[in-house]
């Protein structure tokens, strides 16, 4: 810096001495854009040591003249540019094209994820932002996400939550977490994605398969966890949040830490623990439902409008223990426990994780590297490898307590590229590659036969999208897909279990090898997927617009509905898959209107979801085993509908109040059974009034009621079952739904300056203020036990 | 073109990924806590004949059922002395499953129940805490008769539960283990 001063000075004074004779030159140029060429009109054109300043014309033309020989810096800038600074040794005349670069990236995120406007989206998506996130900093991604309308989620307990997105989860959403698609055996219904939310700065949420770009198997819909933006400049700055809470008597510690530079390097590292003992319905602890968890995050990188890259390592690790009385032997304690009131052992509080419990340890690196071509658009290169580490614990005897039933290690490895072309503004077209290589390894040393068998599998993807902006009112998107996915699995079958299933008519050809009561078998399949989407909005007028899409999305079976064998001990229940099950092909229409003046705006989502082949578990009768009878629970294929509606709605009554309400309602048929579809959400329906009042310190104070619906069309799976120390048949009553629920939940904050730059946010939270008894239809734990009781939440937030 | 040279580059590092696949057998699982077998062995305290009781199911949790078999009828009014075993068989020899259940007796209890009030059982040994196991156990018939005998293990079972040490299962909670049912005829 001290040099360039010393330059300028340097500079400027040889140039104020031989002023007298040669100050005739002129500095000419044109401002153009850098993708498509066309001038720039207003950028304006400062030479600093001269104070000499010019505008572009129409045409991007400028000049200054009377320039004396020498070194100047020019600075170019523009409004909606980034600005860019060049020095130049004038010895003669001169002429230059400049290329400016609008904010484009910037541009369209917003496009992609504003709730706010219809216009420039044609994607049914919303979007969670920091502050929101920053409150959310103690829990889940499933809890948060239940801020939007139409996400609700599936839980087994309070700690494993699982998004799901118009009723669909699982494999059938896609987890993309600062541009990795999450690969964390993801198709459990137990297995709790694998991330901090404390990561991302902004979480979005895209309904249906219209986002081609992340998969062409997200019929439910994909959810975006970004991370913070980049800022290119000298800056130095962190924030630190701890929560505690009475209810599980723990706490969740989250800071971060970021660096950038000018030049745009920067580094970014993040940490989060959180540690709660067991939690508590609001009349008895629910023991052993205590979790641990550490998060680490880095990332790092050079941030420069022509080229860059980004490296990400991510470490979460969660140990999570599952309610004690939900381990049961068979289903006479299953019946039990549904007959019971209250869960079978209810032990005193304890910050004691013991068996059944999960310890999951999900990490990922990623490397990217960008490059803009003038003219032409921008190229992405990127890798990344994600370790998954999953252990499940039952309850054991002798030399095999410690051991864990379930130990698989999950290898993914992911290659992809992109080109977009956006030099005209008003088409832009995307495509892309991507190859991925995946192994599984189920350890034999649990001593357990494996629920999911070894297996690697190859995916390989082609995409290609286009964005046109027919009129200034109308937006365009389209885009293909192709997706071929290859599995090759070794997996031993019980011969009695092959023959049963009719395996030895259809699959003989697969086996393998001979192990007196068990077979091993090589089944490979490959399958081949296409989707394909289209949509469009258009602004009605002022305040209204409208979008429609369509998509067309096909998802190959998992793991777990190919090869599932065994006793699932939480669920009393043997799971069965089927090596028959093909791909499900999803047809997803969908329409959002959206209304907004100044005090009023309105957002309907609707939508309707055919899914052919659609692969679901359900009762198929009990098999006697020596722990007594078991339910068997077979992966079955049907065609389903879902039809739903999804509603925003946000009023501001005075200046200093608002009223939101957020309601939704889904429907799920079975087709060819003509019958309700399991685990589909109850409508429910959420309103809040919120005060805010910006002067005195942003002081914010939310009461806010949520009321869930009972679930009344629900499929019938109950089944008889005779209970021999009893001597009587009785009916297992597993279908029944809970009865609707009404939580209110109390949230206020407010911000103090400490200094210029930091700055300290006090939040409390209470939840269920009136200690209600409940249970949830979606928590796979409601046989056994109440949902969670009353919780005080005190949050402290450091912004330096 | 650049663009070209990045697919040529992407292409020959996912033939490294193909080249890195794990071709290896999985190892077999003889699991090592399955129980297949339960058998009793019921000796007349005043002479007669011994019954052996057995339930086997080799594939454990597979779709096969047990094969059940009793050794002959047992005689009215009679006071038979009883012992359990607890088997896997699918190991060679068979592990003796028993042996790690009375390791951790206070974590286990048998149960026994009947139909047709064809017998009544009493527990003949107790864990360190004084409560009852039920590996060995007394099994008094009555009069001539023919009814199901349900011997049922109960992991982490509430041994203080109501009537639970008297051998009554309802409030005894835990999980269950074992649950196997003979057909016995009393003469």
């Amino acid at each position: 810096m001290i040099q360039k001063i010393f330059l300028c000075v340097f500079f400027c004074s040889a140039t104020f001495i031989s002023s007298a004779q040669q100050c005739t030159y002129n500095f000419k140029g044109i401002v153009t854009d850098y993708h498509d060429g066309t001038p720039i009109f207003g950028a304006s054109i400062f030479i600093k040591s001269l104070n000499k300043y010019a505008t572009s014309d129409a045409r991007g033309h400028f000049e200054i003249s009377d320039l004396c020989p020498g070194k100047i810096e020019v600075r170019i800038s523009h409004i909606s540019c980034e600005t860019k600074e060049v020095f130049i040794t004038l010895d003669n005349s001169f002429f230059q094209e400049f290329y400016l670069e609008h904010h484009t990236e910037e541009l369209k995120e917003v496009r992609i994820v504003a709730t706010s406007k219809l216009k420039t989206k044609t994607l049914q998506s919303s979007v969670l932002k920091k502050e929101l996130i920053d409150a959310y900093s103690n829990s889940s991604l499933g809890d948060i996400l239940k801020n939007i309308a139409g996400v609700s989620a599936i839980n087994t307990g309070n700690t494993i939550v699982k998004p799901m997105i118009n009723g669909l989860h699982s494999s059938r959403i896609i987890l993309m977490t600062n541009g990795v698609r999450l690969q964390d055996q993801e198709w459990g219904i137990e297995h709790a994605p694998n991330i901090d939310i404390n990561t991302a700065e902004k979480i979005s949420v895209i309904k249906g398969a219209n986002a081609l770009e992340y998969g062409g198997d997200a019929i439910g819909g994909v959810i975006v966890v970004s991370p913070d933006r980049v800022l290119v400049k000298d800056t130095l700055y962190g924030k630190s949040i701890l929560t505690g809470q009475t209810n599980g008597s723990g706490f969740s510690f989250h800071t971060a830490l970021s660096k950038a530079t000018k030049a745009g390097w920067y580094v970014n590292a993040k940490t989060t623990f959180k540690k709660y003992g067991d939690f508590e319905s609001p009349a008895y602890v629910l023991s052993n439902t205590g979790l641990n968890s550490q998060a680490f995050s880095l990332r790092s990188g050079l941030k420069k409008f022509e080229t860059g890259f980004n490296v990400y390592y991510t470490y979460v690790k969660n140990n999570i223990g599952i309610l004690k009385s939900s381990h049961i032997g068979n289903v006479e304690d299953l019946v039990h426990a549904i007959n019971s009131n209250e869960p079978l052992i209810v032990a005193p509080f304890s910050y004691d994780i013991d068996a059944p419990k999960q310890e999951v340890t999900h990490q990922l690196v990623k490397i990217d590297f960008y490059k803009r071509y003038r003219n032409t658009g921008k190229l992405v290169l990127q890798y990344d490898f994600q370790n998954n580490q999953r252990y499940e614990y039952d309850i054991r005897v002798g030399a095999d307590k410690e051991k864990p039933s379930i130990d698989l290690n999950l290898n993914s490895h992911t290659l992809k590229t992109s080109f977009e072309f956006d030099s005209k503004s008003n088409q832009t077209y995307k495509v892309g590659l991507k190859a991925a290589y995946q192994d599984n390894f189920a350890n034999p040393n649990t001593g357990v036969r494996r629920l999911i068998p070894d297996y690697y599998a190859y995916d390989l993807g082609l995409f290609t999208i286009g964005n046109f902006v027919l009129n200034d009112k109308t937006n365009l998107d389209l885009g293909l897909r192709y997706d071929f996915n290859y599995i090759n699995a070794k997996k031993f079958y019980f011969k009695s279990r092959w023959n049963e299933r009719n395996y030895d008519i259809d699959f003989n050809h697969l086996i393998i090898g001979d192990f007196k009561t068990q077979w091993l078998v090589n089944p490979t399949f490959k399958y081949h997927n296409f989707s394909a989407s289209a949509g469009i909005s258009h602004q009605l007028n002022e305040k209204n617009s409208v979008l429609f899409n369509y998509a067309l999305s096909s998802r190959a079976p998992n793991p777990s509905e190919l090869f599932s064998d065994g006793l699932h001990h939480s669920a009393a229940r043997i799971e069965l898959g089927d090596l028959r099950m093909q791909q499900e092909l999803s047809h997803r229409i969908s329409s959002s209107y959206y209304f907004e003046n100044e005090k009023t705006s309105v957002l309907i989502d609707l939508f309707y979801n055919l899914i052919h082949n659609f692969m679901y578990i359900e009762p198929e009768g009990t098999e006697q085993t020596i722990r007594g009878a078991f339910p068997v629970w077979g992966y079955k294929k049907t065609n389903a509908s879902l039809f739903g509606v999804d509603i925003n709605w946000q009023q501001q009554l005075t200046n200093k109040i608002d009223f939101n309400n957020k309601t939704s309602f889904i429907r799920g048929r079975d087709l060819v059974n003509d019958r309700h579809l399991i685990d589909i959400p109850a409508a429910n329906t959420v309103n809040s009034i919120r005060y805010q009042n910006k002067k005195w310190h942003h002081f914010n104070a939310t009461l806010e009621s949520n009321f869930v619906f009972a679930q009344n069309l629900f499929p019938n799976n109950n089944f008889d079952v005779f209970i021999p120390t009893t001597n009587n048949t009785v009916l297992v009553d597993v279908s029944s739904t809970p009865n609707s629920y009404h939580l209110l939940k109390f949230n206020t904050d407010t911000s103090f300056k400490l200094s210029e730059n930091s700055e300290i946010t006090v939040g409390f939270t209470i939840t269920n203020i009136l200690n209600s008894k409940y249970r949830d239809y979606l928590n796979r734990l409601r046989y056994f036990a109440d949902d969670l009781g009353r919780n005080y939440v005190l949050q402290l937030k450091f912004k330096y | 073109m650049k663009f070209n040279k990045t697919i040529v580059i992407l292409a020959s590092i996912s033939s490294i990924f193909l080249a890195c696949s794990n071709d290896d057998d999985p190892v077999v699982i003889n699991e090592e806590e399955l129980i297949t077998t339960v058998r009793a062995t019921l000796i007349p305290q005043n002479g007669g004949n011994t019954i052996i009781l057995k339930s086997v199911d080799l594939d454990g949790d597979g779709p096969n059922k047990a094969n059940l078999s009793v050794s002959g009828s047992l005689d009215s009014n009679t006071n038979y002395s009883a012992t359990l075993e607890i088997l896997n068989e699918t190991e060679a020899p068979a592990e003796d499953i028993t042996l790690e259940i009375l390791e951790e007796d206070e974590d286990h209890q048998f149960f026994y129940s009947f139909t047709n009030n064809i017998a009544t059982a009493t527990y003949k040994d107790q864990d360190a805490n004084g409560n009852p196991i039920g590996v060995q156990f007394d099994l008094l018939t009555g009069a001539a008769a023919t009814g199901n005998f349900t011997i049922t293990l109960k992991h982490e079972p509430n041994k203080g539960g109501e009537n639970v040490k008297a051998g009554d299962i309802t409030n005894a909670d835990g999980a269950t283990d074992v649950q196997v049912t003979f057909n016995l005829t009393i003469d």
